[in-house]
């Protein structure tokens, strides 16, 4: 009736196989999603908590992304979750078009997975380039 | 119905008809999540500011809170039932409940913070109609 401890042979993992652009952008979908989980979501309810708090709190939060260490860590944790959101969102249309089936074929689905970290590079850049740009 | 092997016990049952509904939810909170955080992220683009009271205007507008509240339910949601996967994926012991619990916890009680928050400035706002 106990289930046994199965002892069969594993298949290869990350360190056997050569990695591709496809390998790279499916650890980076869940990296990234991983990561806005637990620190964006720290950051966007913390900005929101202090907004309902009152102008003391919220001011602790623009002294903590705006003043601590010349404003550096506002800058970090923006732009690295800003890219963050940009590469996840690109990966996550990859899924959707890989959910229907289309794009297997070895080529295009390299074209597909290089395609999604080039879109988020350049939607990251063209974002901050706006924010930048209008202040 | 065996009472040996493991796939003994359960051949002949049928499926659960539960298979899809983790994949399903996904999918449809990342639909929703893509339009939540389009407008959430052009919005944030266009602030003039990041200062107290441009920022409490802008939340008090029923147009701002009302979206904003949809985006918490539909994005937590969603890195809830994602980071059930990575803990399924990496976890096969009894820390995979202790940490599901956790997932849990994190994600409602965040996702309350956030949606009372968003709430209180908006049935508080007084210029926020104007905004």
């Amino acid at each position: 009736m106990a289930s046994r401890p199965i002892n069969r042979p594993l298949s290869p993992h990350l360190q056997i196989w050569r990695w591709g652009p496809h390998m790279l952008v499916s650890i980076l979908h869940r990296a990234t999603g991983t990561a806005m989980a637990l620190g964006g979501t720290v950051g966007l309810v913390w900005w929101l908590a202090a907004q309902a708090a009152g102008p003391e709190a919220y001011a602790t939060w623009l002294w903590f992304f705006r003043e601590l260490a010349g404003g550096a860590i506002g800058y970090v944790v923006a732009i690295g979750l800003s890219w963050a959101f940009f590469q996840h969102m690109s990966t996550g249309v990859r899924h959707w078009i890989l959910d229907v089936g289309a794009g297997y074929e070895l080529k295009t689905n390299k074209t597909g997975a290089m395609a999604t970290m080039v879109v988020s590079v350049v939607l990251t850049a063209v974002f901050w380039a706006y924010i930048l740009g209008v202040k | 119905m065996g009472r040996g092997t493991a796939i003994g016990r359960v051949r002949g049952l049928g499926s659960a008809k539960h298979g899809a509904h983790h994949w399903w939810r996904q999918r449809l909170t990342s639909a929703s999540n893509f339009f939540l955080m389009g407008w959430f992220m052009l919005s944030l683009a266009r602030l003039p500011a990041l200062d107290y009271a441009g920022v409490h205007a802008w939340l008090g507008s029923m147009w701002v809170a009302v979206p904003l509240v949809l985006l918490v339910i539909s994005v937590f949601y969603h890195f809830r039932l994602g980071l059930q996967v990575v803990i399924e994926d990496y976890q096969h012991d009894e820390s995979r409940t202790v940490l599901m619990i956790l997932l849990n916890f994190f994600a409602v009680g965040m996702g309350a913070i956030a949606i009372f928050s968003i709430l209180k400035i908006a049935f508080t706002a007084t210029t926020g109609a104007a905004a």
